[in-house]
C-alpha cells in the first residue's frame, strides 16, 4: 500500500485501471501507464487502439468510467476540465493538427504563451519585452520567423504540425502530449521534428508522442508502448517491441 | 492606458466610419433647427427621428456583430435586450407623465388605474428618477444576460440549440409581457409619453438631442467594441469561435470570455432600445418578437459579420429598404424581400457588403496568389494525409525493419 502510493507520487504521469466504452464500445481497457518525470515515451498501436482517446482522458475531453489518471503524484485528473487541467501543466498537440487559421503565426503563439489567461488580464493585457522574446525565439525554433504575419490557415500541413508545436513551447508545460506529430511531413521534417522532440525532452519535460512512422519512433530511441484495443500489449525498447509476436500479429492482421 | 487604447483600436475604417458619424449626427440636427423650413437642406423632424431609430438599430447591431462575428455566438434573441433596455425607458417616461394622464393619478400610470391597480408595483419604484431608470437600461438587461449565459455557456450549450434557446427567451418575455397582471401594460405597452428631463419629447429641440445622443452612445459603443476585438481578449474570442475546444486546451476558461462579451454586447443593446424608445414614443411586446431578432441578424450578415462597421451600416442600409418598402404598394411582400435579401446576401456575398468591399481593397492579385497557395496547401496536406491514413503505411514499417 505504502509502496504504491510512493510509486504514484513520483510518477508525472499514472494512469491505473482505466476504462472508457462509446455506447458499449470498450475504447480503453484496463489502461495502466506510467510516466517517470523527464521521461519520453513513444505510444504505436494500430489505428483504433485508443491512443488518441488515451489523450483524451488525460487532458480532460473524456471522462474514464473508471480507473485512476493522477498528474505529478497529487493531482486526480479525473476530476478536473479542460481548461483547470491545460491551467495545471499539460500541453497537447492534436492529431489533426488544429491551430487558429483566421489568426496571424504570431498571434497564435501568443494566444498560446502561458500568461494570465483570464478574462480580465487578457482584456488589458499590453505587448511585453519579455513575451515578445519568448516568440521570437519559438519562431526561430519552428522555423517560421518569416510567415509570422501570414495567416495560420495559409501554411501547408507539416508547417501547421510545427506551428502547434510551436504553440506548445509557447504554453511550456510539464507534460507535452504529441499526436501524430510527424504525418504529412518530408523526411527531413521528420527527422527535424525527432531532433526538436528529444530537445524539448532534455530540458527537463516529460513527453508522450503517439506516432505510426517507425523510422521516426526509432529516432527518439526512447521506451515504447503499444497498445491495443485500449490496453497495453508490449512495453519496451523498440526492438523488443517489434520482435513481439503479439504485437507483428495485430500489426499483420490475424 | 487610454491613447494606446485608442490609436489600437483607430484604424482606417474605424476612423472613416467614426468621422461619418460625427458629421450627420453635427450636421443634421444643424439644419434641422437652424434652416428655414422651406430651405433644400432643411431636414424635417420626422427624418431626425427616422434617422435616430436607425442608429439604433445599427447600435443593436453592432452588439449582435460583437458576439456573432467575433465569438461565433449567434443569438436569435437579442431583440428581448433591446427591448428590456427600451422598457426601463418607457417606465421613467410613463412616470413622467403624473397629472397629465387621463386619470390625472399622480402617482400610477393610465393603465394602472384602468386595470383597477391600487398601487404602484414594487418594481416600478424609483423609476420616477431619471438616473435609477438609466441605471436599470444597463443593468436589467446585462443581469438577464448574465444568468442566461451562465446557465448556457456553462453547460456548454453552442451553436444552433443556443440560438433556439435565446429565440425561447425572447418568446418566453413576449408572453410575459403581453399580460396585464405582469404590470408594463399588457398589449399596449407603454405611451402617450410627454417629456424627458423636463423637455417636451415632441419638441424639435429633443428630438435633435435624442438624434444626438443616438450618435453619441453609437460612436462610443462602436469604441467599446473596437477596444475589445483589437486586445488579446479580442484574440481569445476569435480563438473560440473558430476553435472553440482547442482554446480550452490552452487554459483559457471559454465559459467566462462568452459570458463577459455576451452580457457587454446585452448592455449595448439595453441602451440602443432606451434610445429608441423616446424617438418612436412607444414601446410594446411586438418588439419581443422573435422575428425582430432574427431580423437584427440578417442587418449584421448582410452589411457584413465581424466587421462591427459593416453591421451598423447593414443595419442602416436594410431598415431605409425597410421605410421605402412599407411606405409603397410593395408593403404586403417585405418579409419576402427581406428573405430573398438574406439568401441572396448568403449566396452572393457571403462576407457581406464590408466583408466584400475589404476583400475587395486588399487588392485582386494579393487575394489571387493567397488563394493558389491555399490551393497548393492544401492539396498537398490532403495527399500527406491519404498518405498516412493508409493502413498500408504501418505494415510497411514494420515489416521493413
Ligand atoms: N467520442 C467517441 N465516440 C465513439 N467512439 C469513439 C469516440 N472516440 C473514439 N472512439 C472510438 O474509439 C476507438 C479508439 O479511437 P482512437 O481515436 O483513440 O484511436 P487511435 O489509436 O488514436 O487511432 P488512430 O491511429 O487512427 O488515430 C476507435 O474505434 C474510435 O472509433
Ligand atoms: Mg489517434
Amino acid at each position: 500500500m505504502s509502496l504504491l502510493e510512493t510509486r504514484t507520487t513520483s510518477a508525472m504521469l499514472y494512469l491505473d485501471g482505466v476504462h472508457v466504452s462509446f455506447d458499449g464500445f470498450h475504447a480503453i481497457n484496463n489502461l495502466s501507464l506510467t510516466l517517470e518525470p523527464g521521461e519520453m515515451r513513444a505510444i504505436i498501436g494500430p489505428n483504433g487502439a485508443g491512443k488518441t482517446t488515451m489523450m483524451d482522458i488525460i487532458t480532460g475531453k473524456t471522462k474514464p468510467d473508471k480507473g485512476e489518471v493522477v498528474f505529478d503524484g497529487t493531482t486526480d485528473l479525473t476530476k478536473l476540465d479542460e481548461t483547470q487541467i491545460a491551467t495545471l501543466g499539460i500541453g497537447r498537440k492534436f492529431q489533426k493538427p488544429t491551430v487558429f487559421e483566421s489568426q496571424t503565426i504570431e498571434d497564435n503563439l501568443l494566444l498560446a504563451l502561458n500568461v494570465d489567461h483570464r478574462v480580465r488580464g487578457t482584456l488589458f493585457w499590453r505587448r511585453s519585452e519579455p513575451e515578445s522574446k519568448r516568440i521570437d525565439r519559438v519562431l526561430e525554433i519552428i522555423r517560421l520567423g518569416d510567415a509570422r504575419d501570414r495567416l495560420a490557415g495559409s501554411l501547408s500541413h507539416g508547417q501547421k504540425q510545427w506551428l502547434e508545436i510551436g504553440m506548445l513551447l509557447a504554453q511550456d508545460p510539464k507534460l507535452l502530449l504529441v499526436d501524430e506529430p510527424v504525418a504529412g511531413m518530408t523526411d527531413v521534417e521528420t527527422h527535424q521534428t525527432a531532433e526538436l522532440l528529444k530537445e524539448i525532452n532534455s530540458h527537463d519535460k516529460t513527453v508522450v508522442v503517439v506516432e505510426h512512422d517507425m523510422t521516426f519512433v526509432r529516432e527518439l530511441g526512447v521506451k515504447v508502448t503499444c497498445l491495443h484495443e485500449g490496453t497495453v500489449l508490449a512495453e519496451g525498447t523498440i526492438d523488443d517491441v517489434s520482435a513481439n509476436e503479439r504485437v507483428v500479429e495485430v500489426y499483420l492482421g490475424r | 492606458m487610454t491613447p494606446h487604447i485608442l490609436t489600437r483600436s483607430l484604424n482606417r475604417s474605424a476612423t472613416v466610419f467614426l468621422l461619418v458619424l460625427a458629421a450627420l449626427g453635427i450636421l443634421l440636427p444643424l439644419s434641422n433647427l437652424l434652416l428655414p423650413d422651406g430651405s433644400f437642406l432643411h431636414v424635417p423632424t420626422y427624418l431626425i427621428s427616422l434617422f435616430g431609430k436607425y442608429v439604433c438599430y445599427a447600435l443593436l447591431a453592432l452588439s449582435i456583430d460583437l458576439i456573432w462575428g467575433y465569438c461565433g455566438i449567434l443569438s436569435l434573441g437579442h431583440g428581448a435586450f433591446f427591448a428590456l433596455g427600451g422598457y426601463a425607458m418607457g417606465m421613467y417616461l410613463m412616470r413622467q407623465i403624473g397629472t397629465r394622464g387621463v386619470y390625472a393619478n399622480p402617482i400610477l400610470p393610465d393603465f394602472m388605474v384602468f386595470l383597477n391597480y391600487k398601487e404602484l408595483p414594487w418594481y416600478w419604484y424609483g423609476f420616477d428618477m431619471f438616473w435609477f431608470a438609466a441605471l436599470m437600461v444597463l443593468i436589467v438587461p446585462g443581469l438577464l444576460a448574465f444568468c442566461f449565459g451562465w446557465l448556457a455557456f456553462r453547460s456548454r450549450v453552442t451553436g444552433v440549440y443556443l440560438s433556439i434557446i435565446t429565440q425561447a427567451m425572447t418568446y418566453a418575455l413576449l408572453l410575459a409581457f403581453f399580460r396585464n397582471d405582469f404590470g408594463f401594460g399588457g398589449n399596449n405597452g407603454l405611451t402617450d409619453f410627454k417629456d424627458i428631463l423636463g423637455f417636451n419629447v415632441q419638441a424639435d429641440g429633443t428630438r435633435a438631442a435624442l438624434f444626438v445622443l443616438s450618435c453619441l452612445a453609437l460612436g462610443i459603443g462602436f469604441l467599446i467594441c473596437r477596444a475589445v476585438v483589437t486586445s488579446k481578449l479580442g484574440k481569445v474570442l476569435i480563438a473560440i469561435r473558430d476553435a472553440e475546444s482547442r482554446t480550452r486546451f490552452l487554459g483559457y476558461r471559454v465559459e467566462s470570455y462568452k459570458l463577459f462579451v455576451f452580457t457587454l454586447s446585452a448592455c449595448m443593446a439595453g441602451v440602443a432600445g432606451a434610445l429608441y424608445v423616446p424617438q418612436v414614443g412607444i414601446i410594446n411586446p411586438g418588439e419581443f418578437a422573435p422575428g425582430n431578432s432574427i431580423e437584427a441578424v440578417i442587418w449584421v450578415a448582410v452589411g457584413g459579420r465581424g466587421t462591427l462597421v459593416g453591421a451598423a451600416l447593414g443595419a442602416i442600409v436594410v431598415n431605409y429598404a425597410k421605410t421605402v418598402f412599407t411606405s409603397g404598394p410593395l408593403a404586403p411582400y417585405w418579409l419576402f424581400m427581406l428573405g430573398a435579401l438574406f439568401v441572396l446576401v448568403t449566396l452572393l456575398l457571403p462576407k457581406g457588403i464590408i466583408g466584400t468591399f475589404n476583400a475587395w481593397w486588399e487588392g485582386r492579385k494579393e487575394k489571387d496568389e493567397a488563394r493558389d497557395r491555399a490551393q497548393r496547401d492544401s492539396a498537398t496536406a490532403a495527399a500527406a494525409e491519404s498518405a498516412a491514413r493508409e493502413d498500408g503505411v504501418i505494415e510497411r514499417t514494420m515489416v521493413k525493419r
